[in-house]
């Protein structure tokens, strides 16, 4: 069937994570540090509230970018807690996660052989989904040294007369690194020398560890410029709702929406009613988990750094993200010799793009135990590994 | 209580066997600075105990438990005290609240046979002077104590590898 396969879908390189994911499917009694997503479930107050709206009979369609209500929590939230101010019905479209978000926005600003800057290692869906609007992902490369930020310097280096749009993941998965007010200046600077566009997935502004998140759309002059791509399921613990938002210039939503409506026409109204009430009664409850994921983020840094592996200390999502280099083993073989002799899967950082080899991402959204485990087994493979 | 104590006490609650320096490490602190508070809270009886959760349904000599009301007249001068004492002075008795509502005292109580826990009520509790009733409720099945659920739950649904 190859044959009927349009040439940019057959052409995006397989996951390799997926191609891990399969690996460690078919391995038993293994601890994962290789899961995206919280330990926690979402929180009962929210649960409650979508079961409540599905006994009242809340099952129909709701405006295509989204209930109104929540559009106007989600405006008053963004503005207490990252001094952002968009307005509820132009400047807010409630998509099916996060992923849907960075999607319409990749597919409203890209035309064939734009290209679109992305600092690596990061998130994995967004060069391939460049590829498939025709755009021309052009990574750049991050470094442990500088705790994998994105520096002027670098930005600078790769920007040519197509540069179009610059993704922005911070904190960042799998590096866990972040951007303070300092380090977003220059940056904001370039985007407007060269006129760039901004999508900024600051789907782990919640999670932050000692410091709070500083939104790239609330530097100065970047709100126009920038389509922030948040969503609930990392803050709330809430993946399976598949439920997300994009905010930004009113007409940047609006040309998204135009997608949108075609393509998914609206959020499951269940998910909606949920994340009103994520966002009205979870807040402490999210304050509850960032504090576990706090203790667990000392206990794994410190665990890698006793074992002798070097580790940036992230300081924000959930992933700590230590080298391997003094194993003498590139990551893919590293993983796949810690899940077989080990019995941890963790993720290969090479599958995140350029800067990764030498890495793995590791998970700490799993329980202390599991943790103290986990690096107990790794310390068992790696020890003989450095002597 | 401040914050400090309260986050170790929670800790210790999750997993009584976690060693000083993880929480030190956990909480940001010194390993001192842990077992110094650690040991204030011992010496206070702030931390009375460290027990273990055992679900008696699993072991073959499994357990009879029973909740009991109990209805007192309190003593001049020493209230409902001096008779909780009476009562939790005795070892078959798990624990003893003062409760407001339409009886004075809850009494856990546990047994190996009924027969064990029913010659109790008749021969040491009832007996006692100021008891005016008791009520006897056998517990048929834990599902949850202490805040931790018996039933082995479906575990971690997540999969195992995910971006
Ligand atoms: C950086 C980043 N962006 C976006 C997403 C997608 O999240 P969702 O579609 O669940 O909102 C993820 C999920 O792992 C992520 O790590």
């Amino acid at each position: 069937m190859q044959k009927y396969i349009a040439p940019v879908v057959r052409d995006i390189p397989p996951s390799g994570i997926r191609k891990f994911f399969d690996l460690v499917s078919a391995s038993k009694d293994i601890i994962s540090l290789g899961v995206g997503e919280p330990d926690f479930v979402t929180p009962w107050s929210v649960r409650d509230a979508c079961v409540m709206a599905l006994e009242r009979g809340r099952t129909s369609y709701t405006p295509n970018a989204g209930l109104v209500e929540l559009r106007e929590a989600i405006a008053e939230y963004l503005q207490s807690s990252f001094q952002l101010r968009y307005e509820p019905t132009q400047q807010i479209l409630v998509t099916v996660g996060g992923s849907e978000a960075i999607d319409l926005a990749l597919r409203t600003l890209i035309a064939p052989g734009d290209e679109v800057l992305i600092p690596e290692p990061c998130y994995i869906s967004y060069s391939p989904i460049t590829a498939i609007t025709g755009g021309v992902p052009v990574g750049i490369e991050t470094f442990a040294k500088d705790q994998f930020k994105i520096t002027a310097e670098s930005l600078r280096a790769k920007l040519t007369p197509r540069s179009k749009v610059l993704i922005l993941c911070y904190p960042s998965n799998p590096t866990g690194g972040i951007m303070t007010y300092e380090d977003w200046l220059p940056i904001a600077q370039l985007v407007e020398e060269h006129d760039l566009i901004v999508i900024s997935d600051e789907i782990y502004a919640e999670l932050t560890y000692g410091r709070k998140h500083v939104s790239f759309a609330s530097m100065p002059g970047m709100m126009e410029r920038t389509i922030l791509v948040s969503g609930f399921s990392k803050a709330f613990a809430m993946t399976g709702w598949r439920l997300g938002y994009a905010c930004g210039h009113p007409e940047l939503i609006a040309a998204m929406l135009k997608i949108h409506q075609y393509t998914v026409m609206c959020a499951p109204i269940m998910g909606q009613v949920a994340a009103v009430a994520a966002l009205r009664e979870g807040l402490a409850e999210k304050g509850r988990m960032v504090d576990a994921y706090n203790q667990r983020r000392r206990l794994v840094v410190k665990g890698f750094r006793e074992i002798g592996l070097e580790c940036h200390e992230p300081q924000g999502a959930f992933y700590a993200f230590p080298s391997i280099q003094n194993t003498g083993l590139d990551s893919e073989t590293f993983a796949q010799r810690l899940l077989q002799e080990g019995r941890v899967a963790v993720v290969p950082g090479n599958v995140f793009g350029l800067g990764g080899e030498g890495f793995i991402r590791c998970s700490y959204a799993t329980s202390v135990s599991n943790l103290t485990e986990a690096l107990e087994r790794i310390g068992s493979v790696v020890r003989p590994l450095l002597s | 209580m401040n914050e400090l104590q309260l986050k170790i006490l929670e800790l210790l609650l999750e997993d009584a066997r976690r060693d000083a320096a993880t929480i030190a490490t956990m909480l940001d602190l010194a390993v001192d600075e842990v077992r110094t508070i650690i040991r204030d809270l011992e010496e206070r009886h702030v931390i009375v105990k460290y027990a273990t959760v055992v679900n008696w349904s699993k072991v073959d000599n499994d357990k009879v438990t029973a909740l009991i009301e109990v209805q007192i007249t309190p003593e001049r001068g020493r209230g409902f005290d001096a008779i909780a004492e009476k009562i939790y002075l005795h070892p078959e008795v798990k624990s003893v609240y003062l409760m407001s509502g339409a009886y004075d005292l809850l009494v856990e109580i546990e047994g190996s046979t009924l027969k064990e826990v029913a010659s109790f009520v008749s021969n040491k509790l009832s007996p006692i002077e100021s008891v005016l009733s008791t009520k006897t409720f056998f517990i048929l099945k834990k599902y949850k104590q202490d805040g931790i659920i018996f039933e082995e739950h479906e575990g971690d649904q997540r999969m195992s590898v995910s971006p």
